[in-house]
């Protein structure tokens, strides 16, 4: 447990010290607000015409503006979870570093949990800027906390299986770039096998849509936790992990 | 201390090490010496369980590197050839992390920083980047992340490469320091480093063991056959060269004269003489009666340099 903190606050620090942590809060920032600031804009337009009409639906802010946003920060999340993985364990492999690592009283998965414990850290933070802007609901609305809550629940269980398939493609590489692209596209298809769904009704897109990681996110911005999606996405870490494992357990073989 | 069997690494397209067994005694500093590719790094990241060996295994401290590697991490000390650096990290800061790694806490981790950091002469680049510092000093600081945990074995994958020669009498003296307390394996293709630093030698060739011995005795194995150098001068002007070649041929045991340089003061030829004969006194006497001056007369001193390119023959790096 001690050794996992040593490697997680390890990792944390070069993050904050280098640029990388700044830049990608910047960025995620600064695109997140600009996707809030467009929700708020059609809620406040479509509230003027209803009334214009003089229609009276009820407005529901978590409904039209929480649910659609937290879907939009897992996609949105989907683009930055490759630049932070990508150098956990290539830059190690690169620099040499790893030697130092690996002949160490530390057990491989002390390093791993500690690796991905630390990029889980940092996107949290990166959900922190989301929450700023969520905040401003509050401050002017009365929006229901417990469907955001479960919300930013499910968009860290979703990163956790991300970064955990992120932290093993790593592994198979020295190159950063490699690491990064290859994950970039392991997340898009992810993303995109949902889209099976809907234009085919065959067993095997089922399972296609099944697979995707946003499949399971939309229960969780509803505010509602399923069981089997909590079991998805806490498997996907399980196996990110043990595949990371064993990775970084057959470099002893090959060199 | 180290007890390595029968140990075989094999690549994919090659054989790295091929059957190697040797064994290290406490507090002993082994040399570990070898052309570029010959197997040294890759002995070295077996016995410091980073690599696994195809066959064969090693057992470091009494522990096996296969059955209880974390035991063997333990005891280890690993300054790998690139020291492993992290470049966003203070020097002080480093040692810290990496003593926390080696299961160091507290009092005891700040008492070893500041012990290491004086003892490898790193105590003024303590607050310094690591990626900011010069080759000498990450190569120090390397040595100081080695020791940091006080460990039984030291395994220095060069440890002087890259040095001035300043640094490098500074690490040997440090590396001789550590002896005695700690086993010291360390890899060097540099041959003067073995004769100074080391009291064992193995010599290591394309993957395979091709001596182990004292320095010494090394040496010793090559002065078997005598080689001596002699100046010869005359009263006036030069002797003929072909006159003392045929002189001191003519000696009883003597097997080779070749006439290798000309100075002003005199020629200087160098003599093989056949083994176990000696003919220092005969060749004096030769010279002096034949009306020539001795100037100077030597042994050849064969350095481990010699030794090592005729024991790893058609590899030898001819510079």
């Amino acid at each position: 447990m001690r050794n996992i903190w040593t490697i997680c606050s390890k990792e944390l620090r070069s993050y904050f010290v280098s640029p990388i942590a700044y830049l990608l809060l910047t960025m995620f920032a600064l695109i997140f607000g600009f996707f809030f600031w467009n929700a708020l804009g059609y809620f406040v337009i479509a509230g003027l015409e209803m009334q214009l009409r003089g229609q009276n639906f009820p407005m529901n802010v978590n409904e039209q503006i929480i649910r659609p946003l937290l879907s939009n920060a897992s996609v949105v999340g989907l683009f930055f979870i490759p630049m932070i993985t990508m150098r956990l364990f290539a830059e190690e492999k690169r620099s040499g570093t790893i030697e130092l690592l690996a002949t160490s009283p530390v057990r491989d998965i002390e390093i791993i949990v500690g690796k991905w414990l630390a990029a889980m850290i940092l996107y949290a933070c990166l959900l922190f800027f989301t929450a700023l802007n969520f905040a401003f609901l509050f401050l002017y609305g009365h929006p229901d906390w417990k469907p955001l809550a479960v919300g930013y629940l499910g968009l860290l269980l979703q990163a956790g299986t991300l970064l955990a398939l992120g932290t093993f493609i790593s592994t198979l590489t020295k190159n950063q770039i490699i690491a990064g692209a290859a994950t970039f596209g392991v997340c898009l298809l992810l993303w995109v096998l949902e889209w099976t769904s809907g234009y085919e009704s065959a067993t095997w897109a089922h399972v296609l849509a099944y697979l995707s990681v946003i499949t399971h996110f939309e229960s969780f911005a509803k505010g509602v936790i399923e069981l089997k999606d909590v079991i998805f996405y806490l498997s996907g870490i399980f196996l990110g992990l043990f595949f990371t494992a064993r990775s970084m357990e057959s470099m002893r073989w090959r060199s | 201390m180290i007890i390595v069997k029968d140990v075989t690494k094999r690549y994919a397209r090659a054989v790295a090490v091929d059957h190697i067994s040797f064994s290290v005694a406490k507090g002993q500093i082994v040399g570990f010496l070898g052309p570029n590719g010959a197997g040294k790094t890759t002995t070295m990241r077996i016995l410091t369980c980073f690599l696994s060996p195809s066959a064969g295994t090693a057992s470091v401290a009494g522990f096996d590197i296969l059955e209880q590697p974390f035991e063997v991490k333990k005891r280890i000390g690993y300054l790998p050839e690139t020291p492993p650096l992290y470049p966003e990290m203070e020097t002080a800061e480093y040692l810290r992390f990496v003593g926390k790694l080696k299961g160091l806490s507290g009092a005891d981790l700040e008492k070893r920083v500041n012990y290491v950091c004086e003892r490898c002469f790193v105590a003024d680049v303590r607050n310094k980047l690591l990626g900011k510092l010069s080759k000498g000093y990450r190569q120090r600081v390397g040595l100081a992340q080695a020791i940091i945990h006080n460990p039984d074995v030291l395994i220095l994958d060069e440890p002087t490469a890259g040095l001035d020669p300043k640094q490098i009498n500074e690490t040997r003296d440090l590396i001789k320091g550590l002896a005695g307390d700690h086993t010291i394996i360390l890899s060097t293709h540099i041959l003067p480093e073995v004769e100074q630093t080391c009291e064992q030698v193995l010599i290591i060739n394309k993957g395979k063991l091709v001596a182990t011995d004292s320095v010494r005795n090394l040496q010793a194995r090559a002065r078997d056959a005598e080689t001596l150098l002699l100046e010869v001068a005359a009263r006036e002007g030069q002797p003929d060269p072909l006159l003392v070649q045929q002189k001191l041929e003519g000696i009883p045991g003597v097997s080779r004269v070749l006439c290798t340089d000309s100075k002003d003061s005199g020629l200087i030829f160098e003599v093989q003489s056949q083994k176990g004969q000696l003919v220092r006194g005969d060749l004096a006497r030769a010279v002096v009666a034949s009306g020539w001056d001795l100037c100077e007369l030597r042994p050849a001193a064969r350095s481990l340099e010699e030794i090592f390119l005729q024991l790893t023959g058609s590899e030898a790096p001819q510079s």
